[in-house]
């Protein structure tokens, strides 16, 4: 009983607050409303026994993904009312992909209702929870039946990364910067010098 | 009724009797944190430090506990009400709900979950946000930069301190907090085989609490007070206790991952008649007065060393130890399970 109310509770406030992400006016409270969702996403997991996938969660979403989101939506200077206006231009693609997302979500609710043993049917099972912890099951599956995919996964986000690095990396000019190496290399010898001034003469 | 009674109300009532065990010494411990650091700072710059209100100042705290309750919360033109006061807030209770899973002494722990260390990781990540959202909602340039300063230093140091605890772990094998412990129990502290990232560790967290030589959010030379420019009173407070709070569970992670949490140094008689709790709370003492130590001597760091030090000398290191750890568990054979 107690796990229903927490379950209601926690898939209330996720849609409540993605209903908001979309509704807020103000771009940061819709940010702040997508925090709340992935949060409460993060509560259903722990429900499901899904400990590990919660925390990563919290952790790659909530903790440095949604920073950056912040981060940006905080440093742009848009007018939000000029964006608005081109709302009824933009509502029938948004609908269609709306709809097909849904479209999506039923047939996989389906499958569930209709092959209810389609799980069973997998190559790789979900291992026995009470056997082996969530974070044990899951390195075993992703380090030995889909090594590759993985590896190839990590190799895709690496491409990403030094493709955006090369697009916005640019040297400019008269910059001066610190090396940290030259500094410490600097003796007294050669950054010193003490000399005995004569009185009216100078050196 | 009898069911519902040992079924939802019993167990409710232990575990609301435990987070108060947890809570009150800690709330305790921050207050007089605020105390020690004055007298520490004070001594160290050779003067008294707080020594007027009650024996030897020991009173100070709730004197000054007392004068922040009573004075005015002032919400600044402009700001956004909600997240204003949500900021400080949030920063407060993340710095407490942490300790959910810290063992304090063998089998002391409020929930012995199976991915402790996950878990603390996951709520130190989200103790940038108190920061952003106040800098963000306090509608104030200096409030704003400081709580932008604060966002990319703490999410930089994060990295490092990630890599660092999955080094622990694989030693370890397990992310339960407690089993990081009893590993430590057969072998030695993992401060010995670990020492380069012990340092490494407790830099990175003094970056990721805001601490000297890191402030720069709160950075009072150039941006006044950064992100808490626009709090008084309460939430102000709040603010204060929860970086204190902060540095308390950073001690606290440290003194888990490290330095063998609740075990006496030697196992052996006179050591072990002292209560594991003592231990802890020791170690954690030595580490809390090495963060005083280092705000009274050192100067703050500018923030493109910061940035430096965090990404260029922190990362690879880091991630040059992770590598080099499973290497040498590999090759001797030493895997956990």
């Amino acid at each position: 009983m107690i796990q229903a109310l927490i379950f209601y509770m926690f898939a209330g406030i996720t849609v409540a607050s993605a209903v908001m992400v979309i509704s807020a006016r103000n771009p940061v409270h819709a940010v702040l409303f997508l925090i709340l969702a992935f949060f409460n996403a993060a509560g259903l997991f722990l429900l499901l026994g899904a400990e590990f996938l919660a925390m990563v969660l919290v952790v790659v979403y909530v903790g440095a993904v949604a920073v950056l989101f912040l981060f940006v939506v905080m440093l742009l200077d848009i007018n939000f009312l000029k964006l608005r206006e081109g709302f009824l231009t933009y509502l029938p693609t948004g609908a269609l992909i709306g709809a097909i997302l849904l479209v999506e979500l039923v047939l996989m609710g389906g499958s569930w209702k209709f092959a209810a043993d389609a799980p069973l049917s997998v190559s790789t099972r979900t291992p026995d929870m009470a056997m082996i912890t969530n974070t044990d099951a899951l390195g075993r599956l992703i380090y030995t039946d889909y090594i590759y995919l993985f590896q190839a996964s990590g190799l895709i986000l690496l491409v990403a990364m030094i493709g955006t690095i090369l697009l916005t990396l640019r040297t400019r000019p008269g910059v001066r910067k610190q090396n940290i190496a030259r500094q410490n290399a600097r003796t007294r010898e050669t950054s010193v010098e003490i000399r005995k001034v004569p009185s009216g003469g100078g050196i | 009724m009898a069911e519902l009674w040992t079924g939802y109300v019993w167990p409710v009532v232990i575990i609301i009797a435990e987070i108060i065990a947890i809570v009150l010494p800690l709330l305790i411990g921050v207050a007089y944190l605020t105390y020690a650091e004055r007298k520490v700072i004070g001594a160290i710059q050779l003067r008294k430090g707080p020594n007027t209100v009650g024996p030897f100042g020991l009173l100070q705290p709730m004197a000054d506990g007392a004068k922040l309750f009573f004075k005015e919360i002032i919400i600044p033109q402009g700001a956004s009400k909600g997240v204003f006061l949500l900021a400080p807030m949030m920063t407060f209770t993340l710095a407490l709900i942490a300790w959910a899973v810290i063992p304090v002494n063998a089998g002391w722990v409020l929930s012995n979950i199976n991915v402790g260390v996950l878990y603390l990781f996951a709520i130190s990540s989200l103790g940038v946000y108190g920061i952003i959202m106040a800098g963000w909602a306090s509608n104030s340039k200096y409030a704003f930069l400081g709580g932008l300063r604060s966002a990319a230093q703490m999410v930089s140091y994060e990295v490092s301190i990630g890599f660092v605890m999955i080094s622990i772990l694989l030693c370890v094998g397990s992310l339960n907090l407690s089993d990081v412990v009893h590993a430590q129990e057969k072998g030695v502290w993992f401060i010995i085989p670990h020492f380069p990232m012990f340092i490494v560790f407790y830099i990175s967290g003094l970056a990721e609490t805001n601490r000297s030589p890191f402030d720069l959010p709160e950075g009072e030379s150039e941006l006044v007070a950064g992100y808490m420019v626009e709090y008084s009173g309460m939430p102000f407070a709040l603010f204060f206790l929860g970086e204190y709070a902060n540095m308390f569970l950073m001690s606290g992670t440290i003194t888990t991952l490290f330095l063998g949490g609740w075990l006496p140094p030697i196992a052996v008689a006179p050591f072990t008649w002292v209560p594991g709790i003592i231990w802890f709370a020791l170690k954690v003492c030595v580490l809390l007065f090495g963060f005083l130590w280092i705000r009274a001597t050192m100067p703050r760091y500018r923030y493109d060393q910061l940035m430096r030090l965090g990404w260029k000398v922190f990362l690879p290191l880091s991630l040059v130890w992770l590598v080099l750890t499973a290497g040498v568990l590999e090759v001797f054979g030493l895997v956990p399970n």
